[in-house]
């Protein structure tokens, strides 16, 4: 029996319409529009102004403060204009507007690093340069790289855990990347091993992935310190407390992070990012985009630059369908329905899913008839039928007393629910303004 | 069986009358003292319970009216300035005179002028579809018309236009209690002074954005061109992000903005119907129903 978390948790049907398509290299476009709020926390500042030619990873936004990420420009070329973009949130927000210097080789060049093993950096160097280099969590929550590895003094670390688990359906850019990087990949977790002063690293990939367990198997058979644990197919298992349950049957406690049990978490797209951050200077400008949906003429992956505009990816797989009705930034349990394709990738951006009528639309809402499956499938032991009934009625601080912060919004209870109760719409509201009152007392 | 019946009247006027002792020591033993006053308040105010003066309801407004010395930032909302005086009477204060207000609805942006662009199937609250996103328009200052106000008005004063998709405030209904303002996610309600015939002039917009865009996400949007501004003879109106915003403190209602506005974002209500200078009237021959139309042609002079 394969390791898997222990409470809740359900298995929407995957279809990885992608696992076989090698990453391909997306030509820079012509502008890219640079939100300067890509990463969890503050949002970074602008450090270039109105027709300011800039090099390609040359810095254009300083991080903003401790949780925050500097932003590199993903092209060479010429600031044009300051602007208000809509991003995935729907809103308009900051952007960096940036147009491709078409002359400049750099912008084409495609340079495939060698492979460089030993580490010259202390930790302490680690640490700052995937700071420096704008480094975040690239699973999808953008949290920056360096402030999991400012570990407080009291805490004792023990294990690094990699999570190569994408266990969000449709959505493959993990999966090839380890494919297609697996040395690399090693080779960045020895660079956070000796980061964190950590004698232990798990690798933790969902059994659906065989090709890529073998693949590590095979690459850490003479690593005594590197281990890959082949996981039961279960979603939410990429997240952090549930991969921790699953591989190290540890829990962590109530509003703590995994360093209260002495684990790191971190994803594997995060570990190459920092490989090449480390080993080759190279900041990140660049992450893997699986563009997929039924309907696609040629759905694949690709590398593509931060800042494209999602409507060019979706024309390089054969242009958008017909009877498309949404269009999903990030996996179908958690990503964002996007407002139109002018929407930029930003370094949290791991998929783009089109679907069409049958999958996009809501059935109708109907009574709730206590049938208790929103808290079977509750990776988090929470009851959401409780938890949306109190946001509903406005009972906010007896909300907060069910622990409904602790929700990780991963949308399983919203899946299962025969009756197509809004339960994720009104917690995710009920979060929010719990949070809104607290930080108010505060 | 005669016997029975005396038996079980005796019992209940017996323990009737001892719980009746107990109930009258207690009351007098653990008698609390309320200033009558409150109470002499209380039934002065209206008693909706709206929260609309800030205090959870009639009840712990009338205590902290009678608790405070100086209650003119007091101020009842519902029973305005007759109710506030009346409660000044009472309790010997003097009150602040305060003009009375009504809720506005800051936006115009109708299904016909403003293209829908996006679907939205979540649950029908502004709030929640708020925090999600910007919106099925592209206009990401108006009103979603999801009718949170709607539901948070206690006297039945605003109902959705089915037609129109905004709320429409029934201003003889309003009490300017203010719940609505709160609902509001995105503040496009707002409280403007009720003159005696009810009198408005207000820019029924808040797109911030630039003109160009503002105008595409929403015909009758106000594109920031300041010709109110300029038109204004008491300078009552700024524009401040692309925005006019009329002063209700410095508006005289002359109304010279209103037709300068190019996308009619400025709004008037209840003012008599314009003069014109010339109207031509001529009869039509009764049509097929045998009505008489008569039809006004207007020419400006």
């Amino acid at each position: 029996m394969l390791k898997t978390f222990s409470k809740g948790g359900i298995h929407p049907p995957e279809n990885k319409l992608t696992s076989t398509k090698t990453i391909k290299r997306l030509a820079p476009p012509k502008v890219v529009y640079v939100p300067i709020a890509q990463h969890i926390g503050i949002p970074a500042e602008i450090i270039v102004d109105r027709k300011d030619k800039v090099e390609i990873g040359q810095v254009i936004a300083k991080s903003g403060g401790f949780v925050s990420s500097n932003i590199h420009s993903p092209v060479a070329g010429t600031v044009t204009k300051l602007d208000m973009v809509i991003d995935s949130s729907g809103y308009k927000k900051q952007c960096i507007v940036i147009r491709t210097d078409v002359k400049n080789e750099t912008n084409f060049q495609e340079t495939e690093y060698p492979l460089k093993k030993e580490i010259d950096l202390e930790p302490a160097e680690i640490v700052k340069r995937i700071s420096d280099l704008g480094i975040v969590g690239l699973g999808g929550a953008t949290f920056p790289s360096h402030v999991k590895l400012n570990i407080k003094e009291d805490k004792k670390m023990d294990c690094l855990i990699i999570n190569g688990v994408e266990c969000e359906p449709y959505l493959t850019a993990d999966h090839r990347l380890m494919l297609e990087k697996g040395e690399e990949i090693i080779v960045g977790i020895k660079i956070l091993m000796k980061a964190l002063h950590v004698h232990k690293a798990v690798i933790g990939i969902e059994d659906n992935k065989h090709d890529a367990v073998e693949l590590f198997k095979r690459l850490t058979a003479d690593e005594k310190e590197i281990q890959v644990a082949a996981l039961q197919v279960k979603y939410p298992q990429g997240g952090e407390k549930q991969l921790i349950s699953a591989i190290l049957d540890r829990e962590v406690p109530k509003n703590g992070l995994p360093m209260d049990v002495g684990v790191v978490v971190n994803n594997v797209g995060t570990i190459f990012a920092i490989y090449q951050a480390i080993q080759h200077n190279k900041p990140l400008i660049e992450r893997v985009v699986t563009v997929t949906g039924k309907k696609l003429e040629n759905p694949s992956n690709f590398w593509v630059k931060i800042g494209t505009p999602i409507k060019d990816l979706i024309e390089e797989v054969g242009g958008m369908p017909e009877g498309t009705r949404k269009i999903i930034n990030g996996g179908p349990m958690m990503g964002k329905a996007i407002k139109n394709t002018d929407v930029p990738v930003t370094k949290g951006t791991s998929g783009i899913l089109i679907v069409d009528d049958g999958e996009a639309c809501r059935g109708e809402v109907k009574n709730c008839i206590r049938c208790g499956e929103c808290v079977n499938v509750c990776p988090m032991g929470l009851e959401p039928h409780l938890l949306m009934n109190l946001t509903e009625k406005g009972l906010y601080e007896k909300a907060a007393q069910e622990d409904i912060m602790t929700c990780i919004e991963c949308g399983s209870c919203s899946y299962v629910c025969p009756s197509n109760r809004p339960l994720l719409d009104y917690i995710r509201f009920g979060k929010n303004i719990t949070k809104n009152l607290a930080s108010s007392k505060n | 069986m005669n016997e029975s019946i005396l038996n079980s009247v005796l019992l209940l006027v017996s323990l009737g009358a001892v719980t009746a002792l107990v109930l009258f020591v207690v009351s007098k033993k653990f008698y609390v003292y309320e200033d009558p006053l409150i109470a002499e308040v209380e039934d002065i105010l209206p008693g909706a319970n709206c929260a609309g003066c800030g205090s959870p309801g009639c009840k712990s407004f009338a205590e902290k009216l009678v608790a405070t010395e100086d209650i003119s930032d007091l101020f009842c909302p519902v029973g305005g300035n007759e109710v506030m005086k009346l409660v000044a009477e009472t309790l010997g204060k003097e009150v602040a005179e305060k003009d009375p207000t009504v809720a506005v609805v800051r936006c115009q942006g109708s299904c016909d002028v403003r293209p829908k662009t996006t679907e939205y199937q979540g649950p029908k609250s502004c709030a929640i579809s708020a925090m999600i996103y910007s919106g099925e328009t592209d206009c990401q200052y108006g009103c979603l018309g999801d009718g949170d106000c709607v539901t948070a008005c206690k006297f039945d004063a605003m109902y959705m236009d089915e037609t129109t998709g905004l709320p429409i405030v029934i201003t003889d209904k309003c009490t300017s209690c203010g719940m609505c303002v709160e609902a509001c996610p995105r503040d496009i309600i707002e409280m403007r002074p009720k003159n005696k015939r009810d009198l408005k002039v207000y820019v029924g917009c808040l797109n911030e954005e630039k003109g160009g865009i503002a105008k595409k996400a929403c015909s009758v949007a106000c594109i920031g061109c300041s010709k109110c501004v300029d038109a204004c003879p008491k300078e009552a109106i700024t524009m401040v992000n692309n925005l006019a915003y009329i002063d209700p403190e410095y508006c005289t209602l002359c109304r010279k903005c209103v037709p300068v506005c190019p996308t009619h974002s400025i709004i008037e209500t209840n003012f008599p119907p314009p003069k014109v200078k010339k109207v031509v009237e001529k009869k039509v021959e009764a049509d097929s129903s045998g009505e008489v139309k008569s039809v006004n042609l207007v020419k400006d002079a």
